[in-house]
C-alpha cells in the first residue's frame, strides 16, 4: 500500500490532454460500469504529467461520476501510483527472490554509495528516484531493474552505470 | 526433454504480428469451432486433462460447467495475467510472442461458455507487454477474429486490456474482480464462487493465460494429442520458468511428469559454479521447499508434489545451491508477503508483520531460543483464518524452511546466545 501522507496537491487543476480524452471516452464503452474507469483513469493522469495530485483525483472522480474518496481509496492502493513526483529517472530494483539470491542488493547498494539514493528517495537535483519493488515477473534473467517502465534484464553494476548514462545523456537506454 | 506445444512460434520472428502468426496457423481453429456446440468444446477441454496453471491446478473444463444454466445475465471471461507470484515469469512469453495463441484461445473459452465479454487482467509493471498485446488484439479486431461478428458468424466477443497497478494480491481471483469493477484489490469470502457470481454480480470465469492459451491445441489437435504429453492425471505440457542458482535460467516448455533434478541439471544446466544443490522451490515462492535428497525423486506433475507435501504450483522452479543462507531466504519470503497483504485479516496484516520482526531480530543477532516455536505456532494460528489464502502461501513456505532448515535457525540463535557474556 502506498503512503497517504504523501498526497499532495500541484497547485493547478488538471485535466486530460485530447489523446488522454479520447482514450478515456474510448475505454468508458468498454465497461459496464463508470467505476471500472478509475484504474486506467489513473494510469492516464500518470501517463500525462508522472504522477497523480490531488486535483487529478478530484478531476477523475468528476469524469467518472463516482465519490472522490473511492478514488483515493484506489490511488492509494496500488503502489504505482505516484502520489509524488518521481525522479526524471525512476529506478525499481527488484528485491525479491530470484534477484535477491543473483545479488540485487550490490545494485542497491551501489545507488547508496554513489548515488546517495535510498529507496523510496528522490535525489536533490530531482534527477533520480530510486525505489526497492517486489518480483517483476523477469526471474529467468535476474537480477532486473527496470527504468522508467522498461527492463533491464540480467543487471550488474557496471551495467547499470552504462545504462544510466546513457539515459543521463539524453539517450534511450 | 523440451517440446514445443504452446511455444511452437515462440522463435519466429514477429510471430506477435498477425500476418505471421496466421502463417504458421494461429486462428485455424475457429472454422472448426463454429461447427460445434459449446457444450462440446467443453467436453473435449475436460476429456484433455488441462489444469489450470495459475497455481492451483483445477480441471479447466469442469470449472466451466460450474456456470448457472438459463440465467439471464451475462457471463464474463476474466483472463489472469498478473504473473506476480515470485519465481513465476511464463505467461510473459504468451504475451509478448504468441499474443493471437491468446485470442484466439479466448475466442474458443468465450463460445463454449457463451461470454461475448473478456478481460485480460495484466500486472501494471507490464507495460510494453501490454502494449504488443493491445497491437494484437486491435489486428484481431481489424482482421474479424473479434467484435460484433467473429469471422462473420453471429456471435460477438469484445476483449479488454485491463491494467493492474503493483498488487500482488489482484492475481487472487476475486481481488482481480474487484480491480477491474474499480476497486482496491480485497480478495471476497467464497461461497458465492465467481461461476455464479463474480464480475459485476455475473457469472464468471477466471483463468490463468497459460491455460486459455492452451486450448488451440487442444481444440485443433484433439483431447488425446494432448494427453499424450504428461502423465496420467496431469497431462500435457507446461511453460516451466527456471531461475536461482543455476547455469542456465530460463523458461522452458516441458510435458508434465519430468524428474526434477534431471530437468534441472539436463534442462538448466545443473547448479552454477560447481556448487552443490541445496534445495529447490518447486512452483514459486509459496511452495514449501525441497531439500536437495528430497529433489532427488518428486517428478513435475501434481500428484508427486502432493506426495512430497509440497505443490506443483506456477512452474516457477528456484534452484538454491550451498551458499544460500536459507534463514535470509525465509525473511526474504517473508517480507514479500507482507508488503502484499491487502490488510482485511487481522491475521495475515499483524501475523506476517509479526513474523518478519522475528526473523529480523534472529538475523540481527536478537533471536531468543524459543523464537524457532514461536513462528511455527504463528504459522498454524494464521492459516486458514483469513478471507484468502495468501496468508497460508506465506505461512506452508516458511514453515517448511524452519522444519527442514532448523539447525540454521538454531545456528543464529546460539551464536547470539554464546556472544552473550555469562553473569
Ligand atoms: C495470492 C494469490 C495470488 C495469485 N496470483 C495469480 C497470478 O498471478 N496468476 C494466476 O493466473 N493465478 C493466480 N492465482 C490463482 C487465481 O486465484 C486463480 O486460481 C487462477 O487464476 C485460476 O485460473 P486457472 O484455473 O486457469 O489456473 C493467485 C492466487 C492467490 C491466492
Ligand atoms: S489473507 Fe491477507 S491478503 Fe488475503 S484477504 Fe486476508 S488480509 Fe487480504
Ligand atoms: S524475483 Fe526479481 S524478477 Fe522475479
Amino acid at each position: 500500500m502506498s503512503n497517504r501522507a504523501e498526497l499532495m496537491e500541484s497547485g493547478k487543476p488538471f485535466a486530460f490532454d485530447a489523446e488522454r480524452d479520447a482514450e478515456f471516452e474510448r475505454l468508458a464503452k468498454r465497461y459496464p460500469s463508470r467505476d471500472s474507469l478509475i484504474l486506467p483513469s489513473l494510469w492516464l493522469v500518470q501517463d500525462q504529467q508522472g504522477w497523480i495530485s490531488t486535483e487529478a483525483i478530484a478531476y477523475v472522480a468528476d469524469r467518472i461520476g463516482t465519490f472522490a474518496s473511492q478514488v483515493y481509496e484506489v490511488a492509494t492502493f496500488y503502489t504505482m501510483y505516484h502520489l509524488q513526483p518521481k525522479g526524471k529517472i525512476h529506478i525499481c530494483v527488484c528485491r525479491t527472490l530470484s534477484c535477491y539470491l543473483l545479488g540485487k542488493q550490490q545494485i542497491v547498494d551501489y545507488l547508496h554509495n554513489e548515488l546517495g539514493l535510498k529507496p523510496g528517495q528522490i535525489s536533490e537535483d530531482g534527477l533520480f528516484s530510486l525505489e526497492e519493488v517486489e518480483c517483476l515477473g523477469h526471474c529467468g534473467s535476474a537480477p532486473v531493474v527496470q527504468i522508467n517502465g522498461e527492463f533491464h534484464e540480467n543487471m550488474s553494476v557496471d551495467k547499470l552505470k552504462e545504462v544510466l548514462a546513457t539515459l543521463q545523456s539524453g539517450g534511450r537506454s | 526433454m523440451e517440446v514445443k506445444i504452446l511455444s511452437a512460434r515462440f522463435d519466429i520472428a514477429d510471430a506477435n504480428k498477425l500476418e505471421v502468426a496466421k502463417k504458421h496457423g494461429a486462428y485455424g481453429t475457429l472454422e472448426k469451432l463454429f461447427t460445434m456446440e459449446p457444450a462440446e468444446v467443453t467436453e473435449v477441454v475436460k476429456a484433455s486433462g488441462l489444469r489450470g496453471r495459475g497455481g492451483a491446478g483445477f480441471p479447466t473444463g469442469l470449472k466451466w460447467t460450474f456456470l448457472p444454466k438459463g440465467l439471464d445475465k451475462p457471463v464474463y471471461l476474466a483472463v489472469n495475467s498478473d504473473e506476480s507470484e515470485p519465481a513465476t515469469f511464463k505467461d510473459r512469453y504468451i504475451l509478448v510472442r504468441d499474443p493471437h495463441m491468446l485470442i484466439e484461445g479466448i475466442i474458443i473459452c468465450c463460445y463454449a461458455i457463451n461470454s461475448h465479454d473478456a478481460y485480460i487482467y495484466i500486472r501494471g509493471e507490464y507495460i510494453y507487454q501490454a502494449k504488443i498485446l493491445q497491437a494484437a488484439i486491435d489486428e484481431a479486431y481489424a482482421a474479424g477474429y473479434l467484435g460484433d461478428k467473429v469471422l462473420g458468424h453471429d456471435f460477438r466477443i469484445d476483449v479488454t486490456v485491463h491494467r493492474g497497478a503493483g498488487a500482488y494480491i489482484c492475481g487472487e481471483e476475486t481481488a482481480l474482480l474487484e480491480s477491474i469493477e474499480g476497486k482496491k484489490g480485497q480478495p471476497r469470502s467464497k461461497p458465492p464462487f465467481p461461476a455464479v457470481e463474480g464480475l459485476y454480480g455475473c457469472p464468471t470465469i477466471i483463468n490463468n493465460v497459460q491455460s486459455i492459451a492452451s486450448l488451440p491445441f487442444i481444440l485443433e489437435k484433439g483431447a488425446d494429442a494432448y494427453k499424450a504429453y504428461g502423465t496420467e492425471k496431469s497431462s500435457g505440457t507446461h511453460l516451466f520458468g527456471i531461475s536461482g542458482l543455476v547455469k542456465k535460467p530460463g523458461m522452458y516448455e516441458l510435458p508434465l511428469g519430468l524428474p526434477l533434478v534431471e530437468v534441472v541439471d539436463k534442462v538448466a544446466g545443473g547448479v552454477r559454479d560447481g556448487r552443490t544443490l541445496k534445495g529447490i522451490i518447486p512452483g514459486g515462492s509459496s511452495t514449501p521447499v525441497l531439500t536437495a535428497e528430497e529433489a532427488q525423486s518428486v517428478t513435475l506433475d501434481y500428484e508427486s508434489m502432493a506426495a512430497h507435501k509440497t505443490m506443483f504450483g506456477s512452474g516457477g522452479i528456484v534452484v538454491l545451491d550451498d551458499t544460500v543462507d536459507m534463514v535470509k531466504l525465509a525473511e526474504n519470503l517473508v517480507h514479500f508477503y507482507y508488503h502484499e497483504s491487502c490488510g482485511q485479516c487481522t491475521p495475515c496484516r499483524e501475523g506476517l508483520g509479526w513474523m518478519l520482526k522475528i526473523l529480523g531480530a534472529i538475523i540481527a543477532g536478537k533471536g531468543k531460543a524459543k523464537d524457532i516455536d514461536l513462528l511455527l505456532e504463528l504459522c498454524d494460528n494464521i492459516e486458514m483464518k483469513t478471507v484468502c489464502v495468501l496468508s497460508a502461501a506465506c505461512t506452508m513456505a516458511l514453515r517448511s524452511y524452519l522444519n527442514k532448515f532448523r539447525s540454521e535457525f538454531e545456528a543464529y540463535i546460539a551464536n547470539t546466545a554464546s556472544a552473550q557474556p555469562v553473569m
